[in-house]
């Protein structure tokens, strides 16, 4: 005997209708975004937050692009990035070769920001983070050449931490050489000393932590912190050899 | 001119958030700072915009208290209001699609793709679902929404490119495309509506002579029947994506339309 048609079951066709809608456009989101991941995540070296900026995984996730810091900042530091940008669309961020960050000591950018993207913990400017400035050009560099430029240097305002002179003997002449050297754990990355550069181009420039920093090796101590440390040497200060003498 | 005064109203609305955002401090005071997505109000309540907020919380960050309270602040003003109520009487990207669907009707331009309505709501969970397996705000990478809105108000020549953008879009491609079919934007803010307190209702609907003038102008013209048409029309426009925009309270020589209250418990 023929079976009766089965009636087809509508709640079950459309659930499944459904699912393979929402499968088909999370993918399509996905694949079609990725690009713009890829490139909103990539580490760059075009632009640099405002002090106490997370992170840039979390930032990019904790902004919402309202723009208050950049209107809360009062040299026209920060600015909005516009779609095409390596900094994702609406992000704050600033260039430093046109206009540094002033560092002002109620730091209004991070009180602006109405989420945790710039970090309220940040009340001492001097602790900003914002990048780290590297000489990336020293052959250029008028300090270098044995000139006594030393615009970096005055700017800084965190002169002698931050940067400091070092003074060399080149050999060329009787004449020393000062070597601007920038101390990564006091640079705020505010980059005064990138704008200042009397160069076209500026040969001292502020990169993000992450293009400018490695991690130091785990496997090499400097020895003078370890005996600071351990509040003595590893070793025995005076290695006692055993005396060999010719008989 | 009376077939025109919500719609003027709601222009005067859109434009004067946008020029007390713009219009800087008066008498020392800054009206509105920030943009659509977040802001501050005369210098003291902060606002966010809430499907932001969302995005923000499932790519798992930690909003803190001020953003807190400014998202249950704009989420209980929509709750009063209508949560769609957003997308016709403030987001100016509104004032773009409007054109466009006039420009349609004025040169009687036909192009229609078949895209479901219910496009927005995948795009909202695709947009959701993406945020949370990749921890970013993935959506705001591409939003134009948001950007057309930041554009405008920061003066971002890409203001222009996406607004240029969504009229071609509405224009050429089909009606109503974006705000009707596509924009997860107002698919958040329908969800917030299911539940929202001011709404379009029909208490003359037995004056109704079909004339079609409602149909005409809505954006959302599916939720009309169930109010117009059958044995029971419902008193009110009880679809969560009616925008409130109340063009066919105007339109309706009858006044079979007005704005009321909703009614709670058996219809």
């Amino acid at each position: 005997m023929a079976q009766a048609p089965q009636k087809p079951n509508l709640a079950r066709r459309r659930f499944i209708a459904d699912s393979g809608k929402a499968v088909s456009i999370v993918a399509l989101l996905g694949f079609g975004l990725q690009p713009v991941i890829n490139q909103a995540q990539a580490k760059s070296v075009n632009y640099i937050r405002p002090p106490g900026a997370l992170p840039e995984a979390d930032f990019s996730a904790a902004c919402v692009r309202c723009g208050l810091c950049v209107q809360d900042c009062p040299y026209d530091t920060l600015s909005l990035a516009e779609y095409g940008q390596v900094a994702a669309a609406g992000t704050p961020v600033f260039e430093a070769r046109k206009v540094p960050c002033e560092m002002c000591e109620d730091i209004p950018c991070v009180k602006a920001c109405p989420t945790n993207a710039l970090d309220k913990t940040l009340t001492n400017i001097d602790d900003a983070e914002m990048g780290t400035a590297v000489l990336i050009d020293q052959e250029h560099c008028l300090n270098f050449l044995g000139l006594r430029c030393d615009v970096c240097y005055r700017v800084c305002p965190v002169i002698d931490k931050a940067i400091t002179l070092q003074m060399q003997r080149i050999g060329r002449s009787k004449h020393a050489v000062f070597l601007p050297v920038v101390h990564a754990d006091h640079c705020t990355g505010c980059g005064k000393c990138e704008q200042s550069c009397v160069l076209d181009e500026s040969a001292i420039v502020v990169l993000p932590r992450d293009v400018a920093r490695v991690s130091s090796a785990e496997h090499y101590r400097v020895g003078w912190d370890e005996k600071q440390k351990r509040g003595k040497s590893f070793l025995p200060e005076v290695l006692d050899l055993p005396d060999r003498r010719p008989k | 001119m009376k077939r025109l005064r919500i719609l003027v109203l709601r222009r005067l609305v859109q434009f004067g958030i946008i020029g007390l955002f713009l219009s800087g401090s008066w008498w020392g005071v800054e009206w509105l700072k920030g943009n659509l997505s977040a802001s501050e109000v005369l210098e003291t309540v902060t606002l966010v915009d809430p499907f932001l907020a969302l995005q923000s919380l499932v790519s798992g960050q930690v909003l803190g208290m001020v953003s807190l309270l400014g998202v249950l602040i704009v989420v209980l003003f929509y709750l009063v209001v209508g949560g769609r109520s957003y997308c016709s009487w403030v987001c100016p990207l509104n004032i773009v699609t409007d054109f466009a669907a006039w420009f349609r009707s004025y040169f009687k331009i036909k192009n229609n793709i078949s895209v479901s309505k219910n496009t927005r709501y995948w795009l909202l969970f695709g947009v959701l679902a993406l945020s949370a397996t990749s921890g970013s705000m993935v959506w705001e990478l591409v939003n134009p929404v948001s950007g057309f809105q930041r554009g405008i108000l920061s003066g971002l020549s890409s203001a222009w490119a996406i607004g240029v953008g969504i009229f071609l879009l509405d224009v050429f491609i089909g009606k109503n495309l974006w705000c009707g079919h596509l924009c997860p934007t107002g698919a958040f803010y329908a969800q917030i509506n299911t539940v929202g307190l001011l709404r379009v209702k029909a208490p003359k609907q037995a004056e109704c002579d079909d004339c079609g003038d409602c149909y005409r102008v809505c954006p959302e013209p599916q939720i009309l029947p169930p109010v117009l048409k059958g044995d029971h029309p419902l008193k009110v426009v009880g679809d969560s994506v009616c925008t409130n925009c109340g063009r066919c309270i105007e339109v309706c020589d009858r006044a079979v339309f007005q704005y009321g209250v909703r009614p709670f418990g058996k219809s």
